[in-house]
């Protein structure tokens, strides 16, 4: 059912049609802006761009306000239309997925809060490689689960829940790391904690960016893969290519 | 899986030369609710009648296959047509009270079973309209005839005709296309109530009545089963673009 997507203009209900494209053209733009906060808290803390950072809150009050928008769109959609099948997973996917956006927004926010005290403190603390490359690897994330949603592309999807495997193991090694800096000197402890708290930021957004790229695929394949390791949702995406270390990972869920 | 209380197999029905069931393969599961869904014309109403042998007497009907209720043939010579109507209830699409008081519409079926005795035929009445949701409207003036009732009236009153005879199997056509949310409400409880005792077949264009309160639902296109499913299965992520369409509301 890969043709839904023009699907949205063969309803007989035009007025229904209009709607439907209107949340869904919303949560792309929602994500537009989530994706730029992120990047631009990563700048900042790395820059030590304090303008940045202020600039990347305040767009956190837009996104928060888009979502209860869109949710809300949602929300009568559901009462008055009462929408069944594939319209019905667009909703629910659509709802779920605003609210994971907004909390990349949050986490976006707090690592600038982080970038604003590290400034404050005059401290230039180890650790920003790691929060580069990290930062690089979930700003991949979201990039591809939003162009995923724009094409309904389940494969893409299914790379970016893969991809958190990684961000996680990058996480845990980059823990280690500065776990190691604080030791050998204890004078940059606060602000080395400051870092690991954009760290766990981090983390947490690609763990976001996973939860999006489940969304897609129960909207469009109408299986629920929250909570599933990636070995059963490549089974249930038909993806018969051979498995490698990420796929067989046990702790992939 | 449920028992099928009613299997239908390979049914074809035309009029005239005109196909209007087409290879029907169906299983009606016991003690369930199994609601029959499709567009206008597509033959919902004479596959019910079919399972009431309503069209095999009239003019230029053929009617092919099988229909089995508890595993018997039920078009087989031998079988007794009115032992049939009597297991197998039918409320049509239009309510169809007959023009005597709103007591004698619902006692007909039992009077005509021989029941006579006027306190038995009291509490039956009472009981069916009391299940139909319309006791309350009427208990005053049962002896009003039945046609000065409104059309969401007549509507319940017939189903408390059918419901008088306590057939085996419930065949509702648009139950509720009349009436008003409340009945409307009042009877999908009771078809949820019924399934216990009955097995219920549902015909209704309201794809939300379907959902609510069906097990199971076939969807019927130009005379012929297209899908057939558990109704979460159906509502949520149905297999064929046909029933997507259908139930979404998009054009074909
Ligand atoms: N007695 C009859 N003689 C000739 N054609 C008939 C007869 N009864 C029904 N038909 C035709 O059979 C087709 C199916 O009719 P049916 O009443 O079963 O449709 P339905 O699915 O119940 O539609 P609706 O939702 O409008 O009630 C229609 O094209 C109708 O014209
Ligand atoms: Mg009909």
């Amino acid at each position: 059912m890969h043709d839904a997507m023009e699907g949205f203009s063969r309803h007989i209900s035009q007025q229904f049609n209009h709607e439907l494209e209107g949340i869904r053209t919303e949560m792309l733009a929602m994500g537009g802006i989530v994706e730029r906060q992120v990047h631009d808290a990563i700048t900042a803390l790395t820059k030590n761009d304090i303008q940045l950072a202020e600039e990347s809150k305040r767009l956190d009050q837009q996104t928060n306000q888009m979502e209860l928008s869109i949710d809300d769109q949602c929300t009568k959609m559901i009462a008055i239309r009462q929408p069944t099948a594939s319209d019905l997973r667009l909703i629910v996917s659509i709802s779920r997925s605003v609210s994971d956006l907004e909390r990349i927004g949050d986490e976006a926010s707090r690592i600038c809060k982080h970038a604003i005290d590290i400034y404050n403190s005059g401290e230039n603390p180890k650790g920003y490689h790691e929060a580069r490359h990290i930062g690089a690897l979930v700003s991949g994330m979201i990039n591809d689960v939003l162009t995923a949603f724009a094409r309904r592309d389940l494969a893409m999807a299914y790379r970016v829940a893969k991809q958190d495997i990684r961000v996680d193991t990058e996480y845990r090694t980059a823990m280690r790391t500065l776990v190691t800096y604080m030791m050998e000197d204890p004078a940059s402890i606060s602000g080395v904690l400051n870092v690991m708290w954009v760290l766990r930021s981090l983390e947490r957004i690609g763990d976001h960016a996973r939860n999006l790229a489940e969304h897609l695929i129960y909207q469009v394949s109408g299986t629920d893969v929250r909570h599933q390791t990636l070995k059963s949702i490549k089974q249930t995406l038909r993806d018969d290519s051979p498995d490698d270390e990420d796929d067989l990972n046990p702790n992939s869920e | 899986m449920t028992p099928a209380k009613i299997e239908i197999e390979n049914l074809s029905l035309t009029f005239a030369d005109r196909q209007v069931l087409n290879q029907i393969n169906l299983n009606i599961p016991a003690n369930q609710v199994t609601a029959l869904i499709g567009a206008s014309g597509c033959g919902k109403s004479t596959l019910l009648k079919c399972i009431n042998r309503l069209n095999d007497l009239k003019p230029q009907c053929d009617i092919d296959g099988a229909i089995r209720i508890d595993h018997e043939d039920i078009y087989q010579k031998s079988y007794d047509v009115t032992d049939l109507r009597r297991k197998v209830g039918m409320v049509f699409q239009v309510p169809n009270p007959f023009p005597t008081s709103i007591y004698e519409n619902v006692v007909f079926g039992l009077k005509l079973l021989g029941v006579r005795k006027r306190h038995h035929l009291h509490e039956a009445a009472e009981k069916s309209l009391r299940q139909a949701a319309l006791w309350d409207e009427v208990k005053d003036q049962l002896n009003q005839n039945a046609l000065q009732l409104s059309g969401g009236q007549q509507q319940r009153l017939v189903i408390a005709r059918a419901l008088a005879v306590e057939p085996n199997i419930l065949m509702l056509d648009e139950p509720a296309s009349a009436l008003d949310p409340i009945s409307t409400l009042k009877i999908e409880e009771l078809i949820t109530e019924l399934k216990q005792t009955y097995t219920i077949l549902l015909v209704t264009h309201n794809m939300h009545q379907a959902a609510r309160v069906s097990d199971f639902t076939a969807f019927l296109d130009q005379g012929r089963i297209m899908e057939t499913g558990q109704t979460r299965d159906i509502f949520t992520n149905p297999r064929r673009k046909a029933t997507e369409d259908y139930i979404t509301g998009r054009y074909a």
